[in-house]
């Protein structure tokens, strides 16, 4: 039976890794992600899931339990922060590199110095890279959803999964959220198959040194060099594409319930003018694609779901008929302009897509951001663009650059 | 209990052919540990001299399961093996974390504490070369005073050894013990004793490095030895907070014939800047940690 309850995005979160029946929690509590580690220990200690909770010292020995669990075979499940991502910055790359379906909710906020506790997404933003599919969520009920899908995902291309969601914004604001049906989210996920089993019948030496050339096996195999283990790695999050649209269709006809895939869209059939983002403030770019509307402006919305693996294609679609292009994202890449604004630009490269892109920072450390100021913003660049400025500088919103 | 050689389990873990270099104390030391630990156990190992002799991919020469780890994780890398095999109800197997002393006195010592004051059901061994060797012999807080290293090339090193052992004994656990593969029957034994204690369990070894202590490869056993009969090294176990010593250690505490700490320093070249100074002060720190051992094994 479904149910809908009001709750936080932190215990949508937790409520998605208990229904994936979790069997290694590992944590170490930061703002605002504490709340969400907190849940898991009440979810265990009051016997709600049968799983072990590693209290660990540390985000690094955080992840390393969720690494050294997860290749003897348990599904893990971990959550951070801000710093306490960074902190983990060498375990993302061995997560990925030892190719461990590990899910990791990152609960976004603003890194230090100066401290912040607040939200904005520099913290994923800088782990772009570490091989790990990022996915982006908008509400509370796409986190609990996203989290089941994550494991389907993860365990199928063996590559970690981050479902991030901003900190406050979503991880301590209410909503309605309908919880699914424990045994069909069983029925959804299989069991997790380890791809190594550890064992003194087999011995193996997982995750050791290589030299730079493939070499043979003592059977004559020529077994993979360091390059193409990477290439393998990256060829899995290529492919996961298919995998994570696959998921998302799966989990609609079982839940009723889709979140787009890589992307979604919102009123962008005759859009002129799309607004973009990641996260809450795409979802605040709705409110103001309607704000726009109501004043003439046909506008849309495109929420850029999964960053990572880059979905080249679907935005080739969803942008085919865009006049202008505008881009507000709470990261920067710093010395040049926002990730996602770059990584856009180059998915347009080649193509007819030709609209001008426009690029906003906003939100920076929890800095507010209304509907109605990104209204304005786009306002204010159709009216540079009309005026022939196709190229700008990466605006600040809401900031006294002065 | 084996009373000589001969009588350990005769199954070899190491094959032929390992990349450690040759006359590594631990080889020596990692074969009487797997012989005592057996089938049914799952190592885990950060970067090290270790995780060279593990082998370079697709083969190795351990016949036992090993994951390796990043530099600082290995106490937490146990933590997650522990607690996935009792998730999966495979709380049977032995689960052992090794690294060296920069892996365990210097970045490691978080993860081991965190593991440590948790009770996490494991045994956390650090072979103790005292540098970092797979590096290429730098300082470690485990480097004793006055030795060469490529960190301290001029002025050799100015502190003392950290006692880490002191610092684990802290956290209350189960079974500490320090062995040396010059008295392999020791070791072997020690291994076998902490297999069968559940919790944290703590073994520290004492491993000659011929390349990074400057001594030639057949000596090890005779370095060990000598850093044995001169105190620099003790053989003990603390089993619920009593300590013991055992072995050499023993027979030396009984008769009181402790070697002076030149017979161990004039031998390796890394030891040749020494000043007579250090020498004394090395002197005086032996027998003021030997003097502490001694109370305790009579109180
Ligand atoms: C985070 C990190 N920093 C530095 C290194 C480089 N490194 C690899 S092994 C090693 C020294 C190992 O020394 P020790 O733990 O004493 O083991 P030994 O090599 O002596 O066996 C260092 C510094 C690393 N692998 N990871
Ligand atoms: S450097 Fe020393 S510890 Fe490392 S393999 Fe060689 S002999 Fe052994």
């Amino acid at each position: 039976m479904s149910k809908v309850q009001i709750m936080t995005g932190n215990q949508a979160a937790a409520i998605g890794a208990m229904l994936s029946n979790v069997q290694v929690v590992a944590a170490y509590p930061i703002t605002p992600q504490s709340q969400l580690a907190e849940i898991m220990s009440q979810y265990i200690e009051g016997g709600k899931l049968r799983a072990e909770y590693v209290r660990v010292e540390s985000e690094h020995s955080a992840l390393t339990v969720c690494i050294s669990a997860s290749t003897v075979g348990a599904r893990v499940f971990t959550a951070t922060s801000a710093n306490g991502l960074l902190y983990m910055h060498e375990q993302l790359h061995w997560a990925a590199g030892a190719r461990l379906p590990i899910i990791m909710c990152c609960v976004n906020r603003g890194v230090g110095a100066p401290w912040t506790i607040f939200n904005d997404q520099q913290d994923s933003f800088s782990q772009r890279d570490t091989g790990w599919i990022q996915i982006y969520c908008r509400n509370n009920q796409e986190i609990l959803d996203t989290v089941i899908q994550a494991y389907r995902i993860a365990e199928k291309v063996y590559v970690p999964v981050m479902v991030c969601f901003d900190g406050f914004v979503l991880s301590h604001t209410m909503m309605p959220v309908e919880i699914p049906d424990a045994g069909k989210v069983r029925n959804f996920l299989p069991p997790y198959k380890p791809h190594t089993i550890l064992s003194s019948e087999d011995p193996r030496n997982i995750n050791p040194v290589l030299f730079p050339w493939r070499r043979e096996n003592s059977e004559g195999i020529l077994c993979d060099g360091y390059m193409e283990m990477r290439y393998k790695l990256q060829a899995a999050l290529e492919n996961a594409r298919e995998v994570i649209m696959e998921t998302d269709h799966a989990f609609h006809e079982v839940f009723g319930r889709k979140h787009g895939g890589m992307i979604w869209e919102y009123k962008t059939e005759d859009a002129e003018l799309i607004l973009t983002g990641m996260g809450s403030i795409a979802s605040e770019a709705t409110t103001a694609a309607d704000m726009l509307r109501a004043e003439g402006v046909k506008a849309g919305a495109v929420g850029i779901r999964v960053f990572r693996p880059f979905p080249k294609d679907d935005v080739r679609e969803a942008f085919k008929k865009a006049r202008a292009i505008i881009i507000f994202e709470k990261a920067i890449s710093y010395g040049y302009e926002g990730g996602l604004c770059s990584d856009l630009k180059s998915a347009f490269y080649g193509t007819d897509i030709k609209a001008p892109i426009h690029g906003y920072v906003a939100g920076l450390g929890g800095r507010d951001v209304k509907a109605r100021e990104l209204a304005e913003a786009a306002k204010a660049s159709l009216a540079d663009m009309k005026a022939g400025h196709i190229e700008k500088n990466t605006t600040w919103l809401n900031c006294h650059t002065g | 209990m084996p009373e000589n050689l001969f009588k350990l389990n005769a199954k070899e873990y190491i094959l032929p052919g390992s990349r450690a270099c040759q006359g590594c104390g631990l080889s020596l030391a990692y074969r009487y540990m797997l012989k005592a630990l057996r089938e049914n156990t799952i190592v885990t190992l950060p970067a090290c001299c270790l995780c060279v002799l593990q082998g370079i991919y697709p083969s190795t020469p351990v016949m036992i399961p090993a994951l390796n780890n990043s530099f600082a994780s290995t106490a937490a890398s146990a933590s997650g093996i522990v607690a996935g095999l009792q998730a999966l109800n495979r709380s049977d197997t032995t689960v052992v974390a090794i690294a060296g002393d920069g892996g365990t006195f210097d970045m490691g010592i978080q993860s081991l504490s965190g593991a440590a004051e948790r009770e996490t059901d494991f045994i956390y061994v650090c072979y103790d070369n005292e540098g970092y060797m797979n590096t290429g012999t730098q300082r470690s807080s485990a480097t004793p005073l006055g030795a060469i290293t490529t960190t301290t090339p001029i002025l050799t090193k100015q502190q003392h050894k950290k006692d880490f052992i002191k610092i684990v004994e802290a956290h209350d656990i189960p079974y500490l013990a320090a062995v040396s593969p010059s008295y392999p029957i020791d070791l072997y034994e020690k291994f076998v004793k902490a297999k069968k204690i559940k919790g944290t369990r703590y073994i520290h070894m004492h491993i000659g490095c011929p390349p990074g202590w400057v001594y030639p490869p057949k000596d090890t056993v005779k370095m060990g030895r000598l850093a044995v009969e001169t105190g620099l090294a003790v053989l003990f176990e603390v089993e619920d907070g009593k300590f013991r010593f055992t072995g050499r250690s023993k027979t030396i505490a009984q008769k009181g014939n402790r070697l002076p700490v030149i017979n161990y320093v004039e031998k390796q070249g890394r030891f040749k800047k020494m000043n007579i100074e250090q020498l004394n002060q090395l002197q005086v720190w032996v027998d003021k940690k030997w003097d502490e051992y001694m109370r305790r094994a009579e109180g």
